[in-house]
């Protein structure tokens, strides 16, 4: 039906398939503003698409016409929609609509059109095309790991038709080749909280736990772990505070006393929510001062705002302000 | 120290673009102050030149942009008024026109004459005409026509479609909300569920992504936070982690990211500074009411607020460290301030009821991003070395520019102190209202207008 990929960009004038269609032009005015000098080829689609559109021709004609105006402007949600009522119209194989989707997909990965479209035949083809459907996001996320309208959709897919079995074997192996993938984390987040498999948070909170303390050890200044650890505690706080595992790596950092800085974070929010420090970790803040810090004060949180404050002097003021709250609280 | 070639592609990505940017800081920090001072300033005139172009005549290949016509007018539009210039009056009204012939039968503006209605273009649609002011402007949007298309694309989940059978997400929620509250038709039925959809959106990183379950993200985390205050909801947000993750995402090169560990862009200056704004205005009035339309007169000057340790950390913040090597001082001496000066400048606007508060990012730094980084001078605004300079990231660069010099006023509307402007006074822009991101003098005339009729 709408099978050919390209009518050779033959000007739709010179077609007999077209010759009872009067092309209508962009109501521009006399004088627009942000006036683009279209090409003849993007011009005269958009004039006969316009007459289509104008005279709601569900036709297949008129289906093969979205799809050069698609190629020209993929960002034109009206046409983008128009396609959708006239695939409705002509109950079009939507297997053939994903193909052409498909190829259309590399050079269009960023459109929010495009994974709309997407998500309204997958919606319609339901649970078999899940499986492809997967497989098409994973490729797009070879290519870049970190789109954010794929990640979206493939969100979107297992909640919609299922496939959690596998998902967090594939977080896992994007984590093996970017520890510091956000998105990735992310959606490990996202299945750990949602698949049926896997049962939820609080199940898989100790095994998490682990898994995350495994990665911030191998790279303590990368900040997705220790938000996803923060993550896993999400309404829990006491159970955060009490956690033994969750203070000792903040001490292991700092004891490191190399990118320490989400570790203090770390031991800084866990004492504003009640955390009781034995002095092993006064003692190792303590170690972190330089001869150019002032000797710091009694209070241990206060003390690790004033290390901050140094050693992540870009975020001084913030640090300033997380201190004068600590003065006010304690009031 | 690993080899490049056992770096993951977020280490790699990351460090080619900080050496691109800390070559440029360098190149900066070994001239001449001559050299400095011109680096430092804004192209005014070549910015407006680059813009008003883009008014009048865009090339073949703006033809993927063809379905986002009116937002390219609010990104031309809305950066010229924050460079305080005017446009002809003959492209006011053909503006005017244009946009007219955009506005669809049943409510809402499309992205070109004959297009759908959809929220984002209706969005950029009114805030141009804002931005344009005056009667003929402003009464040549139909109130009644896009209330009922923003009750249409309203969905049961609370959200909002962006047009007929579109997405849902979070940006559709701010578009549709922003534009209601602007025009004062913004009911119940509109704010119905609202909150609920975007509480949702809030992560375990306490940023806000486009749909439950997404990544945190700084374009739909400004989203979400100002709609969230349009509807008098914000204190539902856990705002803590949302101000914890923000702060974040300021990096060592000054300018933002939108995710963790994702490369800086300029633009983000303004979605992500600019939440700094929307929380400002949080932190101070929280003894105050909050005012329906998110702002009435003035409602900074009711509890001028400083903390107590911004005197000493704005000396700090603002002639010492920017954390980016190199000599400071050279560019504290821009300002020929002394540190007398500023004392007595902090007891005056003390006096004066113009209170000062602490910016809790690095507003310097940011400012030294745009202006090195992603300013080209022969006009226009880019998102980072290497790429190219377009009108979006020309009005949100300069939106995010606006907000950094006015982050340590308590009243935006006051004039700034000349240390918190980076490069010569002459930089300064006009201050937006950090809602809706129309200039502030625009949004006031606006809120009379749609008061009254």
């Amino acid at each position: 039906m709408d099978s050919r990929e390209d009518d050779g960009g033959e000007p739709l004038s010179r077609m007999a398939e077209w010759r009872d269609v009067t092309p209508l032009p962009q109501d521009d005015g006399p004088n627009p503003v942000v006036p683009i000098a279209y090409k003849e080829e993007f011009r005269e689609t958009m004039d006969y698409f316009r007459a289509i559109y104008k005279a709601d021709e569900r036709s297949p004609r008129a289906l093969r016409l979205t799809r050069r105006a698609i190629h020209l402007n993929p960002g034109n949600y009206t046409v983008w929609h128009f396609r959708r009522l006239v695939l409705e119209a002509l109950n079009a194989d939507l297997d053939e609509e994903l193909d052409f989707l498909q190829r259309i997909a590399n050079s269009n990965s960023k459109n929010y059109q495009l994974w709309h479209h997407r998500r309204w035949v997958v919606e319609r083809l339901g649970a078999n095309a899940r499986a492809k459907e997967l497989n098409l996001i994973k490729k797009i996320l070879s290519i870049d790991a970190k789109n954010y309208h794929a990640w979206s959709h493939r969100q979107w897919v297992l909640q919609a038709l299922g496939g959690w079995e596998d998902e967090l074997d594939y977080c896992q192996q994007l984590l093996e080749e970017d520890i510091f993938n956000n998105s990735a984390w992310n959606q490990r987040y996202f299945v750990v909280t949602r698949s049926p498999y896997l049962g939820g948070l609080k199940a898989m909170r100790a095994s998490e736990v682990r898994y995350t303390v495994e990665a911030i050890l191998a790279n303590p200044n990368n900040e997705c772990p220790w938000r996803y650890l923060q993550g896993l505690y999400k309404d829990d706080i006491k159970a955060l505070v009490n956690d033994p595992e969750i203070s000792s790596v903040c001490l292991k950092v700092i004891n490191t006393k190399n990118n320490y800085v989400f570790a203090l974070k770390m031991l800084l929010d866990l004492l504003c929510h009640g955390f009781q420090p034995c002095h092993e970790f006064r003692d190792s803040v303590v170690a972190l001062r330089t001869s150019d810090t002032d000797p710091l004060g009694p209070d241990l949180s206060m003390a690790i705002c004033d290390i901050l404050e140094h050693v992540d002097s870009l975020r001084a003021s913030y640090w300033i302000w997380r201190k004068n709250k600590l003065s006010v609280a304690a009031v | 120290m690993e080899s490049f070639r056992s770096l993951t592609v977020t280490q790699r990505d990351q460090i080619l673009v900080e050496q691109q940017v800390f070559d440029i800081f360098k190149t900066f920090y070994n001239l001449p102050p001559s050299s400095q001072s011109f680096m430092l300033e804004l192209q005014r005139e070549n910015h407006v030149e680059y813009l008003t172009k883009g008014l009048t005549g865009l090339s073949p290949s703006f033809c993927v942009l063809d379905a986002n016509r009116p937002w390219i007018c609010y990104w031309i539009l809305h950066s010229i008024a924050l460079l305080d210039e005017f446009v002809d009056p003959e492209l006011e009204n053909n503006t005017i026109d244009f946009l007219s012939r955009c506005q669809g039968p049943n409510g809402g503006y499309a992205g070109g004459p004959g297009q759908m209605p959809h929220l984002a273009t209706t969005y950029a649609a009114v805030n141009s005409l804002v931005t344009l002011g005056g009667d003929k402007a402003l009464s040549s949007i139909n109130r009644e026509k896009l209330y009922m298309f923003l009750r249409q694309m309203k969905d049961a989940s609370g959200g909002f479609r962006m047009h007929d059978g579109g997405e849902i997400d979070v940006r559709a929620c701010y578009t549709a909300i922003s534009v209601a509250s602007l025009l004062n038709i913004l009911d119940d039925e509109l704010v119905q569920n609202v909150g609920n959809y975007i509480l949702s959106c809030q992560t375990y990183e306490g940023g806000i992504s486009g749909e439950p379950g997404s990544e945190a993200h700084g374009g739909y985390t400004f989203c979400g936070l100002a709609t969230m205050i349009l509807i008098n909801e914000v204190d539902r947000l856990d705002l803590s982690s949302l101000t914890d993750w923000v702060v974040f995402r300021q990096g060592v090169e000054g300018g933002f990211q939108g995710r963790t560990n994702k490369l800086v862009d300029g633009c983000y200056s303004f979605w992500q500074g600019g939440i700094f704004a929307l929380l400002k205005r949080l932190n101070s009035t929280k003894e105050v009411k909050p005012i329906p339309l998110g702002d009435g007169e003035g409602s900074g000057e009711e509890s001028p607020q400083t903390t107590t340790s911004s005197d000493a950390a704005g000396e700090e913040g603002l002639n010492g460290d920017l954390s980016l090597g190199g000599s400071h001082s050279e560019i504290g001496d821009q300002h020929n301030t002394s540190s007398q000066d500023n004392v007595i400048d902090i007891d005056h606007n003390h006096s004066k009821g113009h209170a000062n508060v602490e910016p809790l990012f690095n507003s310097l730094a940011l400012q030294q991003y745009i202006l090195l980084c992603s300013q080209e001078l022969n006009g226009g605004l880019r998102d980072k070395p290497g790429k190219s300079r377009d009108h979006y990231h020309t009005c949100y660069c300069l939106s995010g520019l606006s907000v950094c010099q006015r982050s340590w006023l308590e009243d935006e509307d006051s004039p700034p102190l000349p240390r918190a402007v980076l490069g010569p006074y002459s930089n300064l822009l006009e201050p937006i209202h950090p809602l809706y991101n129309v200039v502030l003098d625009r949004y006031r005339d606006a809120y009379e207008f749609f008061t009254k009729s």
